[in-house]
């Protein structure tokens, strides 16, 4: 269904072969090809907007239009401002130096992966940073949420706060923090409800959570297969509680991507994780080449 | 509010707002032709222009736009709920019962999804919920053994509908595709004419692969309609104008909240302007 970037501008430069130098219009042409790329990887519009300006003028002055293979001049061009814009080449892991418990607290929209993420998030804190982590479900809202955390929490070993049905989530909230002192844990996860950025009353309920746990790490999970809507979802959580980071899920599906770019350049925040599968140890660090090759179809 | 004549600069405009509701560019770039070859340079006001893109949208859409009924004969209908992870499934699939129950339908659920996590206990909460009978098994279970079941009991107790949830799973999996193929092998044993739909549930917050979701999920487990989740948020799903183009398969019904009333019929005409921008 797609074509490859390196496809799209061999198409576009082919007819300039053998004509000699290339002009200004040439390489915004080419610029036109790069737009519709972006564009069917789900990049969002005013990112893509800012991107080919960055690239155009970076492309106009260099020495693309007397090299002899442009095409691929081009390319690296878009590449390397793609990976820069995703971070650059630094991956960037979780900040636990705190007084424990150290809170890491979910957010995202439904069904964009937090729960699963929080068990895998947990796994890992205990076999690559070796401290004791516990998990706490606050959605109250999800028939058998709570439940779906605390199965998850069974299979990989790690604790749980008990489940007491009724509880509404500032004060499960409350409680967690309580007990992840009283049992000396280093890590508390606090994972919750999907909601809508539009929805205000789970939005304030968000703010209340983050306010009475302070949380070192909020962490945004985003679904890989995002579109356009990615920079209203940035935006408003951005707005609305501290975030530290992106964790990007579905990354093994065939999706280019393109929310990756979007969301790091809306939040601003590095992107701290990849989702790539459904099983728990299905996490990766973030690799900006990597998303950029594939944003691109190389 | 004057009139402008219509030119390369507001087309320009047309489409950026059809790339921003997820048309993606190609969809975008025809919806584009064809408004410029009806009335390029003709005088426009920015609310006509609005409702011309409407109608081109709602054009393609409206031949889509058809219901599940329930027609099956012998009963039950069975209806297959399948898509990627997250996507809205199970929700769904409530929200479907509750739907045909107001309609007088004696509904049955199964629970095919034994892999995730309480996925069973999410849809046995809503079963209970809405007083609908559930089929379920063990966790980590076979579902094609569970969708076996179900079509025994619900062709035992004369229901009229049978739901099947099934585990979510992206489409480049291809041993997970294959699961689904064979649970479509297990209910044709029991009747040919089973699953009698196939409904394939995207996510409005899903950008163009929405698309590759469709062509694969068609191709593997021959889907026969499709359900729009999430469209209470800010995604306008205009994924489903490039869907009716490519595909022509028929929408049934989109999600705008998480519970169960929460679920519409698919107007064309009403998300088509909601698509365009028309207040
Ligand atoms: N393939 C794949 N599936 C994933 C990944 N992360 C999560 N999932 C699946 O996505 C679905 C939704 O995941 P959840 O963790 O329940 O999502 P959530 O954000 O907690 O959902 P809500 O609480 O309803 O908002 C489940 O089927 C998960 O198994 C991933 O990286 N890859
Ligand atoms: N806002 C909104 N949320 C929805 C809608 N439909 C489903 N959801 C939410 O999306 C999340 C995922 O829904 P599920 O029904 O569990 O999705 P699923 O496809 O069964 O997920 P898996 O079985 O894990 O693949 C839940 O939090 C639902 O409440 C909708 O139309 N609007
Ligand atoms: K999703
Ligand atoms: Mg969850
Ligand atoms: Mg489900």
């Amino acid at each position: 269904m797609f074509d490859s970037l390196s496809d799209r501008l061999g198409g576009v430069f082919d007819g300039l072969r053998g004509r000699g130098a290339l002009r200004e219009q040439d390489v915004r042409d080419a610029m036109r090809e790069v737009r519709i790329a972006l564009l069917e990887a789900d990049v969002a519009l005013p990112v893509v907007r800012r991107f080919i300006d960055a690239v155009t003028e970076r492309a106009i002055g260099a020495d693309v239009l007397k090299s002899v293979t442009p095409g691929q001049q081009v390319i690296k061009i878009v590449s390397d401002e793609l990976v820069e814009m995703l971070g650059g080449e630094e991956t960037v892991g979780l900040d636990l130096e705190a007084k424990p418990p150290v809170v890491i607290m979910m957010v995202g929209l439904q069904g964009s992966g937090k729960t699963t993420s929080t068990a895998k998030l947990a796994k890992f804190i205990r076999e690559k940073h070796g401290k004791k982590a516990m998990m706490a479900s606050l959605d109250v809202n999800r028939p058998a949420a709570q439940e779906q955390l605390k199965v998850l929490g069974e299979q990989i070993d790690c604790l749980t706060l008990p489940i007491v049905q009724g509880q509404q989530p500032v004060d499960i909230a409350r409680r967690a923090v309580e007990s992840a002192k009283l049992q000396a844990i280093d890590v508390l996860l606090l994972d919750t409800a999907g909601r809508l950025h539009v929805d205000e009353a789970l939005m304030a309920e968000m703010k209340a959570v983050s306010a009475i746990s302070a949380p070192q790490e909020v962490l945004l999970v985003v679904d890989s297969l995002t579109g356009q809507d990615a920079v209203n979802v940035a935006k408003s959580f951005t707005d609305e509680v501290p975030l530290t980071g992106v964790i990007l899920t579905r990354m093994d599906g065939d999706a280019r991507g393109g929310a990756a770019l979007s969301m790091r350049h809306v939040t601003g925040k590095p992107i701290k994780f990849a989702g790539t599968g459904e099983k728990l140890d299905a996490l990766e660090a973030f690799h900006p080449k990597r998303v950029a090759d594939r944003i691109l179809g190389m | 509010v004057g009139t402008a004549k219509l030119d390369d600069t507001t087309l320009d405009d047309v489409e950026d707002a059809l790339i921003l509701s997820d048309l993606g560019p190609s969809a975008a770039a025809r919806i584009r032709a064809k408004l410029s070859e009806k009335r390029f340079g003709l005088n426009i006001t920015e609310q006509e222009l609005k409702e011309a893109v409407a109608e081109e949208i709602a054009e393609i859409l409206r031949p889509v736009a058809k219901p599940i009924e329930i027609v099956a004969f012998p009963r039950p209908q069975v209806i297959l709920v399948i898509g990627v992870n997250g996507s809205g499934k199970t929700t769904t699939i409530a929200k479907l019962a509750h739907w045909f129950q107001e309609d007088d339908y004696s509904v049955m659920l199964a629970a095919g999804d034994t892999f995730r996590a309480a996925a069973i206990g999410q849809l046995a909460t809503w079963a209970e919920r809405i007083g609908t009978p559930i089929i379920r098994g063990p966790e980590g279970g076979d579902p094609a053994s569970i969708v076996f079941d179900g079509v025994k009991a619900a062709t035992a107790q004369g229901i009229d509908a049978l739901i099947v949830d099934t585990a979510g799973r992206l489409q480049n999996k291809r041993e997970l595709m294959d699961e689904l193929e064979k649970i479509r092998r297990v209910l044709g044993r029991l009747n040919p004419e089973a699953p009698h739909d196939v409904v394939l549930v995207l996510d409005a917050t899903n950008g163009q692969n929405a698309l590759s979701q469709i062509e694969t999920f068609k191709e593997v487990a021959g889907v026969t309609g499709l359900i729009m989740t999430k469209l209470d948020g800010t995604a306008r799903g205009g994924v489903l104008v490039a869907a009716a183009e490519q595909f022509g398969l028929p929408i049934h019904a989109i999600g705008v909240g998480e519970t169960i009333d929460d679920l519409r019929p698919f107007d064309p005409d009403l998300v088509a302007r909601v698509i365009a921008g028309v207040a």
